[in-house]
This record gives structure tokens, C-alpha cells and sequence, in this order.
């Protein structure tokens, strides 16, 4: 029977909702036994968040200052030497799951499954591969720990109301000093967060500076929506890295996402392809893009989208 | 002599649009376009540019697989590599063999830097760099946009992270994994491409190497991804409005 040890992400004081959602991946396992790990500084608050995932058997809590910020060499040996009874270990593909736990893969010799979208068995799973263009089914050997990253899209969020015990666990391992940390510079926003928003209003390199990007944060204000772009426009220095939407960047999948200036390049639509309702905005009718709108509109985009604005 | 291993995986173009074939064994290659993964020719880049700065001596390149990526690490060598590394290997590598075999370099050849990109673009994995740093129990910071290297023991690296830019500092030798913003590859020269196939080139297997080819997921079966229906176009602003409302989006 699958026992399953879910690493927790959080900022120190709370879970981050992509926890649950690699509950719910666990869920679908079958599992005999459901186990949160919240390695933290002080991991009292997230441990009590964690415990009231529904599903969860319970949740173990490792106190120590080298987990103030989540560094991947820290904290693998400690999800190692938590990881002995467990048949999968996963983790969120997030940017901190996805540095983190193929660490963990490394160190216990045991094959990781890259974003987990299905579970047909507990050693069968399915994953995209080459930018979403296939989807491949792999079969784990017979016994052995499997790790897995959790691809966010394809899992709803654990609902709540459990209540399962916190056990406080001591780890004597030898933790590294090689690695330390030395700031985060995050943007300070009250938009909606772009991987768990239910709108998203997106930008390419038609928006042509970043100035020209505010049209775009002004319409997904009036939306409540969050604000996300193409590779190119990130590179171009026209929005920042962190709202990258595609196969390299975010894979998000709100009610509503609306590509403004987009071709729609396989490598950014696999960043969408679960969205509910794709709007695209473009002024080439032949651009990709369109193949995988449920609306399109063409014209340019900066008579369009004030407009829009004034609209909604 | 200081020393910078840069990983080089042949991968189908990112150009290419990949089609499942029709007994689901796997996806058609045959007379595809293959190249460098993307994110190694970043790798490489950066190898080199420390290299012209003086911070590196040599800039070695190393693939694990079959003869065909030899044409790849000619085209690394063309790009700038010094020498290259080819582990021989047929099959499907998983990136715990990959790293094992790519430690088992390391420990040739000294490095004080590894770097590799952060996924490579056909199997989507993103596990090789951070597994060899487990495996090699060194420092890694995946996702680099910026690599600074303080001395001769340290680099301070800032990563793309989902909440921004995070910055660490990590002592070397450590792996490092690319990603887009680093910066942008240069372009080979013809004449660079003659150069190249002079360059050394030395090829290894895994089974001199003392790795064992284990196969622990099996890949059962490969499926086009559910296509999604296509949708209707609307004349302006308000009749997309007037759709979305109809659905019930907006
Ligand atoms: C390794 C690798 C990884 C990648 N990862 C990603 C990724 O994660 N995410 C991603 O997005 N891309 C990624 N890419 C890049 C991808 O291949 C495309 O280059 C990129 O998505 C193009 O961005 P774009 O659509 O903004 O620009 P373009 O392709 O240049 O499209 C701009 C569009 O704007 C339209 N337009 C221009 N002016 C107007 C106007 N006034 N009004 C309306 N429309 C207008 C044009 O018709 C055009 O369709 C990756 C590429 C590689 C090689
Ligand atoms: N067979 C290989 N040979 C050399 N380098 C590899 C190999 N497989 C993966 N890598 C490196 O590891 C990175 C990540 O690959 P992956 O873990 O497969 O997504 C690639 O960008 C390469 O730099």
C-alpha cells in the first residue's frame, strides 16, 4: 500500500497552496498513509496550516534555523532521512519543488517522475514531455521509491476541516555550508498570484516596452486578473522572469486567460493548454495562437484593449 | 588548471513540431532536426565568457549518449569548447545515469564549475544538474540568470525563481543549471566549424567508466495530447464581451 511523504513549500509562516494540490496527487495514489513533511525555522504555523488538509494521516514538523530560507542542499538530506518508509516522496513542480527534490532523487538513487499530470497506478504516471507535444506514460520497477514533482495544472487543491496530528521530529544530520543565502527580490504586487489566479491577462513582444505593458496591468486590474508574458517579452526586459508562462516558465490553468500580442509558440501554449477559456487578441489571423482560442479577435491590440477596458 | 565541465545534450530542435507515433512506442525522429539543448548552449556561453575574462583555463564539454551526438559536441567545439567528452550509450539514459556518468568526469577532470542547463527540452525532466550536485555532494544553483565568480572559492549566483530573483552564494566547486536570461549564445563562424573538427574529441563508455545503464521507469507509452477545439473569432471589443458574458467568464 503506497505511503506517501509530501514535502511542504511555504515563506516561513504559510503554506503554499501548492501543497494541496500535491495532495490531492497523493489522493489519486490511493494511499494507505499521507504524510506532510514542514521542514521550517519554525515550522509551528505551516505544520498547524498543513494538518487541516483533508486526507492528510500527519504531519511532522523539523525545527531548525538552517531552514529559514528553503535551500535545496539543506534541506535534502533531511527529507532523506525522513523518507525511509515511504513507497513516493513528492514535492510541487514549482521552482522550489523542482530544485529540491530531484536533489532528494539524487541522494537516495531512485528515479524522479517530473511533473506528475496523472496517476494511473502507484508506479504508473503520466507526464508531458517535449514542451506538452507528447504525453508519456512510465512504469516505475517493481519496489522502489519513487520521488515525483506534482505538476500543478492537472490537480485541484485539497480541501480542508482535517485535523491530523503534528509530530515534532528531531533530524541528527550533518547539514552543508556550502550554499547560503543572500536576498530575494520578489515585486511587491496586489494582483492575484499568476500560478493559482482564475484570470490571467498575458503579453508578448507586441506590447513593445514595458511601458507599453501597463495598458495590459490597467485591464487586469478591472478584471481582478494577474499579469503574465511570453519568453520573448521577458527577455525584451518588457515584464519581469517571474511572469514567464510556458513550457520554461509558469504552466498555469485559470477560467480565463487572455493572450494579448502572442503568437502562441508551442512553448508558451503548453503553459496554458489546461486554461478553461483561452481570448486571444492578435493582428495576424494566421498566427497560431488562434488554433487553441476559444475567442479570437483580430486587430491591434492597443485600440482593442482599452476599449476591453471600458467594457468589463 | 582551472577547469569549467559544461553538459551537452542532443535534443530534437525546438523548431520542430513533434508528432507521437501511431503505435504510441515513442515520437517520430526519423529525418528530424536535431541540436544542442537550448539551455546548454546558454551553459556553454557562459563557460566561454568566463574563460575570455581569464577566470578559466579550459572549457571541456561532455555528452552521454549515443555516436550520432558527436554532431553535437562538434558544434560545442565550434562554439569555443576546448575539448570534448563523449560517454558513449544507446538507449534511454535516465539523468540518474547521466549524473553518475557526468561524476565520474567531474572526478577525471577536476572542474571547478559544472554547468548544465536547467531542463532539457525533449524529455522536459529537470533533474541532471541538482542529481550530480547530490551525487557529487557540492553546492548547485539551478536556474541562473546571473553567475558572478568571487575568487577562487566561491560564485555568487541569482536564480529565476517563481517569486523573482533569488540570490545565493555557494562555494566552488559547485554545479551550476542555466536559465533563459543568462545570457545569449554566440553564433559559429564557418571558419570556427573547420577549427572544430581538429579539436579533441575523446570518447568513453559507460562501462569503463565502471556506470551501469539502469532503467528504473519504463516507458510504457507515448500519446498525443488531448487537442483543444477550436473556437470562433469575434469582430471587436464588445461582441468578445458579450461572448465571455454568455459563457458565464466574465
Ligand atoms: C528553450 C526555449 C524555451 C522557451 N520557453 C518559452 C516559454 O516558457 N514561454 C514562452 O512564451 N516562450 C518560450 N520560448 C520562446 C518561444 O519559442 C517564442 O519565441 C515566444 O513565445 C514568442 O513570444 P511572442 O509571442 O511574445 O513574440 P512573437 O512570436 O514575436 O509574437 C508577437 C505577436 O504579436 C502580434 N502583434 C504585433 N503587433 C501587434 C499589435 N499591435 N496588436 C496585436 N498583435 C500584434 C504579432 O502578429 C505576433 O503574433 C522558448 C524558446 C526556447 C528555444
Ligand atoms: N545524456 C546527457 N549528456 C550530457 N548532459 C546531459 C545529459 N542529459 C542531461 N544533461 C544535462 O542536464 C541538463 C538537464 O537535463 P534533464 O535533467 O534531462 O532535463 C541538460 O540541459 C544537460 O546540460
Amino acid at each position: 500500500m503506497p505511503r506517501v511523504l509530501i514535502v511542504a513549500e511555504h515563506d516561513g509562516g504559510r503554506l503554499n497552496v501548492s501543497t494541496a494540490r500535491c495532495v490531492s496527487c497523493a489522493r489519486a495514489l490511493n494511499e494507505a498513509e499521507l504524510t506532510i513533511a514542514v521542514c521550517a525555522a519554525d515550522p509551528g504555523a505551516v505544520a498547524a496550516q498543513a494538518a487541516q488538509l483533508a486526507g492528510v494521516t500527519r504531519v511532522l514538523a523539523v525545527a531548525n534555523p538552517a531552514n529559514t530560507h528553503a535551500l535545496a542542499a539543506v534541506l535534502a538530506p533531511q527529507i532523506v532521512a525522513l523518507a525511509g518508509p515511504y513507497t513516493h516522496v513528492l514535492g510541487p513542480s514549482t521552482t522550489f519543488g523542482k530544485d529540491l527534490m530531484a536533489r532528494v532523487a539524487g541522494l537516495l538513487g531512485a528515479p524522479q517522475v517530473s511533473d506528475i499530470m496523472g496517476i494511473e497506478s502507484p508506479s504508473r504516471f503520466r507526464r508531458p514531455i517535449y514542451a506538452g507535444n507528447a504525453i508519456l506514460t512510465v512504469e516505475a520497477e517493481a519496489g522502489v521509491k519513487v520521488v515525483g514533482t506534482v505538476r500543478m495544472a492537472s490537480f485541484e487543491a485539497a480541501g480542508g476541516g482535517g485535523s491530523a496530528p503534528i509530530e515534532k521530529v528531531a533530524l541528527s544530520v550533518e547539514l552543508p555550508a556550502h550554499t547560503r543565502f543572500i536576498s530575494v527580490s520578489a515585486a511587491k504586487t496586489d494582483r492575484p498570484d499568476l500560478l493559482t489566479a482564475a484570470r490571467v491577462v498575458s503579453g508578448g513582444r507586441a506590447l513593445g516596452s514595458a511601458e507599453g505593458f501597463k495598458i495590459l496591468y490597467s485591464l487586469a486590474d478591472k478584471l481582478g486578473a494577474a499579469v503574465g508574458a511570453s519568453r520573448a517579452a521577458v527577455d525584451a526586459g518588457y515584464a519581469p522572469n517571474e511572469m514567464q508562462v510556458g513550457q520554461t516558465g509558469k504552466i498555469i490553468a485559470p477560467e480565463l486567460y487572455v493572450a494579448v500580442g502572442i503568437s502562441g509558440a508551442i512553448q508558451h501554449l503548453t503553459g496554458i493548454k489546461d486554461a478553461r477559456t483561452i481570448v486571444a487578441i492578435n493582428k495576424d489571423g494566421e498566427a497560431p495562437i488562434f488554433e487553441v482560442a476559444d475567442f479570437g479577435l483580430v486587430g491591434d491590440l492597443f485600440q482593442i484593449i482599452p476599449e476591453l477596458e471600458k467594457l468589463v | 588548471m582551472k577547469r569549467i565541465l559544461v553538459g551537452i545534450k542532443r535534443v530534437v530542435d525546438f523548431n520542430v513540431r513533434i508528432r507521437v507515433r501511431p503505435d504510441g512506442s515513442g515520437v517520430v525522429t526519423d529525418g528530424v532536426k536535431m541540436s544542442v539543448n537550448p539551455f546548454d548552449e546558454i551553459a556553454l556561453e557562459e563557460a566561454l565568457r568566463i574563460k575570455e575574462r581569464g577566470g578559466a583555463a579550459e572549457v571541456i564539454v561532455a555528452t552521454v549518449g549515443p555516436a550520432d551526438t558527436q554532431q553535437q559536441l562538434r558544434s560545442a567545439l565550434a562554439m569555443g569548447a576546448d575539448r570534448a567528452l563523449h560517454v558513449q550509450a544507446d538507449g534511454v539514459i535516465e539523468p540518474l545515469v547521466a549524473a553518475r556518468a557526468l561524476l565520474k568526469l567531474v572526478e577525471r577532470e577536476q572542474p571547478f564549475l559544472v554547468i548544465l542547463g536547467k531542463q532539457a527540452i525533449d524529455d522536459d525532466n529537470g533533474q541532471t544538474g541538482q542529481v550530480l550536485a547530490a551525487l557529487w555532494n557540492r553546492p548547485q544553483a539551478t536556474y541562473a540568470s546571473r553567475l558572478e565568480i568571487l575568487g577562487d572559492t566561491t560564485a555568487r549566483v541569482t536564480r529565476e525563481v517563481d517569486a523573482g530573483l533569488e540570490t545565493l552564494e555557494v562555494d566552488l566547486p559547485a554545479v551550476i543549471t542555466t536559465d533563459l536570461r543568462l545570457n545569449e549564445p554566440r553564433y559559429v563562424k564557418l571558419p570556427d566549424i573547420m577549427k572544430a573538427k581538429k579539436k579533441p574529441l575523446e570518447t568513453l563508455t559507460l562501462a569503463a567508466l565502471g556506470v551501469e545503464q539502469r532503467q528504473q521507469l519504463k516507458l510504457a507509452r507515448f500519446e498525443p495530447p488531448p487537442q483543444r477545439q477550436k473556437g470562433i473569432r469575434v469582430k471587436d471589443a464588445a461582441e468578445l464581451v458579450a461572448q465571455l458574458k454568455k459563457k458565464g467568464i466574465l
